[in-house]
């Protein structure tokens, strides 16, 4: 019965100070905050050591918290002094607040920040585009992962158009002997980031609609997003039994367990899927309407790497930093998280014949990020958070398209007044 | 079940004979006092202080009298979430009063049979869940009732009740009271063994008296006992009540901060968090958060002086 919060912020603090203390003990360390805890083995064993290789006297120590808790948690040891030398930053708004508040170092003179596409820099740019914020690492691409060897006994083939990704589902539905399309709402997020975020731009064209909604030129009411919901709302006969209660790491083994037969991913997926699953996995881009439409992918800016203001070691953080711009990392990089594709302009030969098919949808379809985060992202309600709960509301039924929308809309022009019309 | 009632002295005998400054009640209270000021009176004031603050994009503080709690009371945006988490929270205390207590009464009185063997077994395994770390209920839970992995369905099936299983944490109706029954699980022990500790306190002769006059056990217990651990009964009321609006854990655990489906575990405890420490990509508010742990402590306040002004005065207690 006595369940306080002093007990667990007591616990939390010590766990803290003991993180901080051990990262102190050598002079050159660096520890690096990320959400990424799923590479925390990659790190460790592959980019770490070949960065050490070259830098004698600088170790580094990558630290990651669970994602949904990386932003609070990273603002709390900000606030508190006992955060990382290097920070893992978030796209857009959410790194800007922290870089205004003078937690993040300008980084715009490091050597090699021209190896980044203005594109790749503009997640963590200030409004003006003069200050740099972030080294940015890595961008992750959204389509569907699908099991091969379920695909092939059957005789079925990716889809290109939505009826023919229903009539898919249908098949796999009927043959009853696994879940056709695997992902769950407990967690929310996914409804959101591999649900609507992942067959939206077909529907509101990519950057053009991003950017006529930042405009106000288009709302969430408009056809195309409530289009999306709904394409949401279809999705649910096709779910695993039970798919309200079931959380990301389920989906995640289900679909390697091979008791799915399409996973609505991220390619950040890869790596993980790979290390797991013992059958061969493709992947399609999210079906278009209509044969020959064009097609649009969220090719989404995801990770930057930014400087610590009261770092210890300035010096040791530059450095790694710069050799984030290198064609060395790059390559090392996109082949050691295959899923993850460098920001920079070095050619890189992705390896992974999965994460290069997700690569290759660049060249045949158009790119755009994820349209809650350039400048929409900065107030409150937030409307990446809302957009999690009513992607997930409209898949488990309890909110309907035309709703969603409403509700989204509601919240976005509770606070935002699009600049000039 | 002595009467509280202290026996005054005389001023003189504490300050002593000459009528000196008492300095040993002073050096007595001194440490107490000191560590409860400085971990508890201090940040309490020190939160009350700050929810009367405001932050602009900066971090810089200013005034702003009583914005947040207006905000937080009338401002749709969080005002919504506010009402309902305290509606949740309500929910949450009032499925343990009546399912919690009571099965803990019942056990214990049951417990306190005079001819129950292998008492002290029964006593350490109902106790047990009591003693777990939450993060492991909540886990083991949530493995239990998941639909891809958990056995609940599985057992459910084998004797014949496969249909009635549904994936109970997904679901906004259901999820709220599913976490409160695992929390009834979880917390049965504690007022239990208060429970058992009073009746055991009951003298033998009363019982056997009632026994000699005729009565029978329920007779007992009903007309005997339960009217003697009313006072017990009603610590483990106010314990219960500050326990759940203080609670977090479990609710954290098991459905994250977010609280889902679409806030419909939400509790004051989770809804301060997210608050206060901020979630994904909303950033936290420690000036709004201030205020809703503010709101959280006036709201316990209140609920404690209501017990002790309006039902503790009125409870008889009865020298054995």
């Amino acid at each position: 019965m006595s369940h306080s919060f002093l007990r667990g912020a007591f616990l939390a603090g010590a766990a803290l100070v003991a993180v901080s203390s051990q990262a102190m003990a050598a002079d050159a360390t660096l520890t690096i905050e990320s959400w990424r805890n799923d590479d925390l083995k990659v790190w460790q064993d592959t980019i770490i050591p070949a960065f050490e290789k070259t830098h004698p006297g600088i170790k580094v120590v990558f630290s990651p918290t669970a994602p949904t808790e990386y932003n609070a948690a990273l603002n709390a040891k900000l606030e508190g002094g006992t955060a990382g030398d290097l920070i893992s930053c978030r796209p857009f708004d959410t790194s800007l607040a922290l870089f205004q508040k003078g937690y993040l170092a300008p980084v715009t003179d490091l050597k090699g920040m021209d190896t980044f596409s203005d594109v790749a820099k503009s997640a963590w740019i200030t409004d003006d585009g003069k200050s740099l914020f972030c080294v940015p690492m890595a961008s992750v691409i959204h389509g569907f992962l699908y099991n091969k060897s379920v695909f092939e006994s059957e005789g079925l083939t990716p889809p290109k158009t939505e009826a023919e990704f229903y009539a898919l589902l249908d098949k796999i539905k009927a043959k009853g002997e696994v879940a056709p399309l695997d992902i769950g709402t407990k967690d929310q997020w996914e409804a959101a980031t591999m649900g609507f975020q992942n067959i939206g731009p077909n529907l509101w064209k990519g950057e053009e609609g991003r950017k006529a909604l930042i405009a106000g030129k288009e709302k969430f009411t408009d056809k195309p997003y409530v289009e999306a919901f709904e394409e949401l709302a279809k999705w649910k006969p096709y779910l695993p039994e039970g798919y309200e209660a079931q959380a990301y790491p389920d989906s995640q083994n289900l679909f390697t367990l091979g008791r799915a037969a399409i996973y609505p991913a991220g390619s950040w997926d890869i790596a993980a899927f790979n290390a797991q699953a013992d059958f061969k996995m493709g992947a399609f881009p999210p079906p278009v309407e209509k044969a020959g439409d064009k097609c649009y992918i969220s090719d989404h800016t995801d990770i930057a790497l930014g400087m610590n203001t009261k770092t210890k070691n300035p010096e040791a953080a530059k450095a790694f930093l710069e050799w984030l711009a290198t064609p060395e990392f790059a390559d090392i990089y996109s082949n050691a998280l295959p899923g993850f594709y460098s920001l920079s302009n070095h050619p890189v030969t992705v390896k992974d014949p999965v994460a290069a098919e997700f690569l290759g949808w660049r060249k045949t379809c158009e790119s755009t990020i994820r349209n809650s985060y350039q400048i929409l992202g900065r107030g409150t309600p937030n409307l990446e958070n809302e957009l999690w709960n009513v992607s997930a509301q409209v898949m488990n039924g309890t909110l309907t398209a035309q709703q969603a929308a409403e509700q989204i809309q509601k919240g976005l022009d509770s606070w935002y007044k699009p600049a000039a019309k | 079940m002595a009467s509280t009632q202290t026996a005054e002295l005389p001023r003189a005998q504490i300050a002593g004979r000459r009528g000196r400054f008492p300095w040993h009640v002073v050096v007595f209270l001194a440490p107490a006092t000191l560590i409860y000021t400085v971990f508890m009176v201090y940040p309490l004031l020190d939160s009350l202080r700050l929810s009367l603050f405001t932050r602009d994009e900066a971090g810089v503080e200013s005034f702003a009298g009583l914005a947040n709690y207006a905000a937080l009371f009338f401002d749709p945006q969080w005002s919504d979430r506010f009402w309902n988490a305290l509606g949740n929270n309500v929910l949450f205390f009032a499925v343990h009063m009546l399912v919690q207590n009571p099965i803990a009464i019942g056990l214990a009185a049951l417990l306190a049979l005079p001819n129950l063997r292998f008492t002290n077994t029964y006593r350490t395994l109902m106790f047990t869940p009591t003693l777990l770390s939450v993060v492991i209920i909540g886990f083991i839970w949530k493995l239990i009732l998941s639909p891809t992995w958990g056995v609940a369905k599985s057992m459910l099936g084998t004797v014949g009740l496969g249909s009635l299983f549904a994936p109970w944490l997904g679901q906004e109706h259901s999820a709220l009271i599913t976490l409160a029954l695992v929390s009834v699980w979880q917390w049965v022990g504690m007022p239990l063994l208060l429970t058992y500790a009073a009746l055991l306190n009951i003298p033998d002769s009363l019982t056997e008296a009632a026994r000699v006059d005729g009565a029978g056990q329920m007779t007992i217990f009903w007309r005997i006992k339960l009217p003697l651990i009313w006072p017990t009964i009603g610590m483990v009321t106010i314990l219960t009540f500050v326990g759940n609006f203080n609670a977090f854990d479990l609710i954290y655990v098991a459905q994250g901060a977010l609280a889902g489906p679409n806030f419909a575990t939400d509790i004051l405890g989770t809804f301060f968090y997210r608050t206060f420490f901020g979630f994904q990509l909303q950033l936290g508010d420690p000036t709004m958060g201030a205020a809703v742990a503010t709101i959280m402590f006036l709201i316990i306040l209140a609920g404690v002086m209501t017990y002790f002004y309006l039902v503790q005065r009125r409870l008889q207690r009865y020298e054995l």
